[in-house]
């Protein structure tokens, strides 16, 4: 038998989530021959877990509504270090790419006059995510599945068979362990079937990574046991980079009780339909925590709030639909505080807000999740809530028009992996947009790429391929030795543990650089981890694999977190409480030092992007005066904000 | 809270296998799934076992639970007696990979084989109009999670595998239905569904119903409706009876 199966193809997208099924979808289109991995099966990306839905100025429910207008709330939401070039792409897109979801066969909710309905979300100005009740991740990802058979069909059409996997295919649980280069250009990807245990190459000149998130590197997670950072990880060994690892979003609402689902999210549309916080006193406390430079935008009063649902051009909006990271940290002090509820929450309340059929039709995943997993009836009692470690912000740092990885040519990133959009902090409902945005922009710019090779494709290294299979069998030889037997679930618990306690939603200098010694000592010990039985389906030995990858990038969040002193978005140091316009200017940016020992990571500063003049205009000069330098600022009278320029 | 309960569960490969007995710590809330992740953790580490959300909406962690086909994320513990040997097994219609994970190509193949979504002709991204009453009908089959219970549950191919080249399952059958139900889908259907996709084997017995997760009313809502729309073309007398003995909720 040979040592590994092997495959060529021009395009390899590793991932099938949502930005991986857009891209393959792109390349595809452009000609390309594409294979699709999937680490688990097809169709059960993370992208089936977001719940509230697609933000896009389609302005179907508040013809006020624009890019500019969605421009402006990404970047307020991303405390203004987003990649302005990113933001202003994504929300000119973002329409497009949602119509053209129907014309694969989606079928969004409605308004009266039968366009897609929209709905209120945090920090969006207008209702502006199109939705499918609370499973609108699900309609995403079927409707992109079905595409990708769709075109497998018309292939199919041209052999006079039902379908051909001749151009298009995917790779159903398989693995990528290693990116192969050819002079520092990528030359293909490395990785094992898991049904079988035998290894498998992609030869191709181009790899786009959509591998999602790190979350599993914390305990509380909304995440699933996919997202361990292996596009993170692949890129930095690769010799790419990667852009402001500090920012990690946690969610404000996840399920605190029980403890087996603890960290399980509770979409915002709870809220973005009417749901209040509340505390153990049963104060609505999100009042009381309406930043400086949001307080324009947020009312002071119950009454206002409540107004607003049914008058918004003329009330200011309720304080529980503020960004992310500015309720997050709310819920996390009135805990603290001891103002929280029985199991460490605070309560969040639908039940006397709505009634019962509005809450079934508006939240039927929520309401049917709480009902097996917690006992909990919505439509009459409050849920328990609580921050979870939902979403990354950084991520590979990307050419914003065509998705190309920094430094490593042919490689390409889109969605979570990738590193910029989102700023500091991403709001609700603009990963789905981001993933289709900037999932199309990487296929796009994978094909172009590969067209410009003109069939000279890069060579695989066979050595590396050698190395790779060495290294992923390693924790099979190590069985019996003297000194391994690490259980790599136990590592991975001790991980989860570490960085949820010290590098958590609130940081502090001499914790942060205690978890940097315990991640030294963790990866002493995953150096010991073991498998054992066979290579066929062995989730021991894939988590020992897959551990690599979690250390690398939560060194990567503890090293810049240590770094930057300022509070910002999906970063509160409580030593710099306060966020600087100076640190606004700067991107902190990991590349592996040296690539042969993980964990090597150094650290530069890098000017944040200049935002354009014209993009600037958007704003009021006094709005931006909270964020930038007095030097950035356009001169006085310069700016006619407003959403008619 | 916490207790130890007995759990018997299946480890082997497609070629041999056997249920093996462990003792297992069950505490507060706990549901199925979190148990076999104990049992990776403490005493299995190679134990097999697919998974994702774990919050009921991927539809990975299909297994039969004392027989019964159930997600095992959203099996509550609590909903068995803590007395009670526990018996988890893989599904039953689908060759097993190794331990509780089995393969569930069956199912890709019949979904790359039913015609895709067709877009009607002359409509642009952008000027689709649909009205939400006549989207709901649809929408209901797209809550399917394709966890494949009902296809594992099905008895037309759980006790007859040469079934499975003729009859694509509940779960494609309702796909079918779902795009002809689909107010803008530009195709006609309804042969395909009796003649290539096997609805004629379907004989309205409703597990499919019983098992899935997400209450979609298959038989009722999906399968009777399309038998309905066949049989103007083609007579059956199961579409019939359909019609006489079962009201749509």
């Amino acid at each position: 038998m040979p040592d590994y199966e092997e495959h060529g193809y021009d395009v390899v997208i590793v991932g099938a989530g949502g930005a991986g099924l857009r891209a393959a979808i792109a390349a595809r289109e452009g000609g390309m021959r594409v294979a699709v991995i999937c680490k688990s099966l097809f169709g059960k990306a993370h992208t089936v877990m977001a719940e509230g839905g697609i933000a896009a100025s389609m302005g179907n429910v508040n013809a006020n509504d624009n890019w500019q207008v969605h421009f402006r709330d990404t970047m307020r939401g991303g405390k203004f270090l987003n990649n302005p070039r990113m933001a202003e792409l994504h929300a000119k897109e973002s329409p497009q790419r949602v119509w053209e979801l129907e014309t694969y066969g989606a079928l969004f909710d409605r308004t009266p006059d039968g366009k897609i309905s929209q709905r209120n979300f945090g920090g969006h100005e207008y209702p502006r995510l199109a939705h499918v009740g609370d499973r609108t991740g699900l309609e995403l990802i079927r409707t992109l599945q079905q595409k990708v058979v769709s075109l497998q069909q018309d292939d199919g059409k041209a052999a006079g068979t039902r379908y051909s996997e001749g151009k298009l295919k995917v790779f159903a649980e398989v693995t990528i362990i290693e990116l192969l280069l050819d002079g520092g250009r990528i030359a293909g990807a490395f990785g094992y079937c898991r049904d079988t245990g035998n290894f498998v190459l992609f030869r191709a000149p181009a790899v786009v990574l959509a591998t999602g998130g790190i979350g599993k590197s914390f305990k509380v997670t909304s995440n699933s046991w996919e997202y361990t950072g292996d596009g993170h990880a692949l890129a930095l060994r690769a010799g790419s980079t990667l852009l402001n690892m500090e920012f990690v979003q946690f969610h404000p609402t996840g399920m605190v009780w029980p403890p087996s689902v603890k960290g399980i999210l509770v979409t915002e549309s709870v809220r973005g339909d009417g749901g209040v916080l509340r505390n153990s006193e049963g104060k609505r406390f999100m009042f009381d925590y309406v930043p400086a430079v949001f307080r324009g935008q947020y009312a002071d009063t119950a009454d206002e709030a409540d107004r607003w649902y049914t008058d918004p051009d003329h009330n200011k909006r309720p304080p529980e639909l503020l960004p992310r990271d500015e309720v997050a940290r709310a819920i996390n002090t009135e805990v603290k505080e001891g103002r929280g509820s029985p199991h460490g929450g605070v309560f969040l309340d639908i039940a006397s807000r709505r009634s019962p059929e509005e809450i079934l039709k508006r939240l039927p995943s929520m309401h049917h999740q709480f009902k097996e997993l917690a006992d909990v009836d919505i439509t009459k009692e409050p849920m328990e809530v609580g921050p979870t470690c939902h979403y990354v912000m950084g991520g590979v740092e990307v050419d914003p028009d065509t998705a190309a990885a920094a430094r490593v040519p042919g490689l390409f990133a889109a969605g979570e992996v990738a590193g910029g959009m989102h700023g500091s902090n991403r709001l609700g409902g603009n990963s789905l947009s981001d993933l289709l945005v900037f999932g199309k922009r990487a296929g796009d710019g994978a094909a172009e790429y590969v067209r410009g090779l003109a069939a000279k494709y890069p060579k695989v290294d066979l050595a590396s391929v050698q190395s790779a299979m060495r290294t992923a069998l390693e924790p099979f030889e190590r069985d019996g030795r003297e000194g391994a037997g690490e259980n790599p679930y136990t590592v991975h618990a001790d991980l989860q543990q570490m960085m949820n306690d010290l590098v958590g939603i609130i940081r502090r200098e001499h914790e942060v650089a205690e978890a940097l010694k315990h991640l030294a000592e963790l990866r002493d010990r995953a150096a010991k981890v073991t498998a054992t039985g066979g290579r066929t389906f062995n989730p021991g030995w894939h988590l020992a694999l897959d551990l690599r990858n979690m250390l690398l990038v939560s060194e990567c969040v503890a090293r810049a977190a240590l770094i930057r002193q300022e509070s910002r978005g999906g970063h509160t140091r409580e030593d710099f409480p306060k966020m600087s316009a100076e640190w606004r200017q700067k991107n902190l940016v990991c590349a592996l030092s040296d690539e042969v020992r993980d964990g090597e990571i150094d650290v530069q500063e890098q000017p944040v992007p200049q935002i354009r003049a014209d993009l600037l205009a958007l704003f009021e000069r006094d709005e931006l005066s909270k964020y930038l330098t007095d030097a950035e600022l356009p001169a006085a009278g310069a700016t006619a904000a407003g959403e008619e320029s | 809270m916490a207790y130890d309960a007995q759990f018997r569960v299946w480890r082997g490969d497609a070629d041999d296998g056997e249920l093996r007995d462990f003792t297992l710590e069950v505490n507060e809330g706990e549901v199925v799934l979190d148990i076999i992740h104990r049992l990776q953790a403490t005493q299995a580490p190679d134990l097999a076992v697919r998974w994702n959300c774990k919050a009921g909406k991927c539809g990975s962690c299909s297994a039969e639970v004392n027989g019964r086909p159930l997600l095992m994320c959203m099996a509550r513990m609590s909903t068995f007696a803590q007395n009670e040997t526990i018996t988890v097994t893989p599904l039953r219609t689908f060759p097993v990979v190794r331990d509780l994970v089995t393969n569930v190509g069956f199912n890709y193949e019949k979904a790359r084989e039913i015609p895709s979504f067709a877009p009607p002709a002359g409509l642009a991204p952008g000027e689709y109009r649909m009205q939400q009453q006549d989207v709901e009908r649809s929408q209901e089959f797209r809550k399917c999670i394709e966890c494949y219970l009902c296809q594992n549950t099905c008895h037309v191919v759980r006790d007859h595998e040469d079934n499975k080249k003729a009859f694509a399952g509940p779960r494609y059958l309702m796909r079918v239905a779902e795009l002809d139900m689909h107010p803008l889908d530009a195709a006609d259907r309804k042969n395909a569904a009796q003649e290539e996709f096997g609805l004629g084997f379907c004989n309205i017995t409703k597990c499919c119903t019983e098992v899935c997760p997400e209450h979609i009313k298959i038989t009722d809502n999906a399968l009777i409706p399309m038998k309905e729309r066949v049989v103007d073309r083609k007579y059956d007398p199961l579409a019939w009876l359909g019609r006489t003995i079962t009201r749509r909720k």
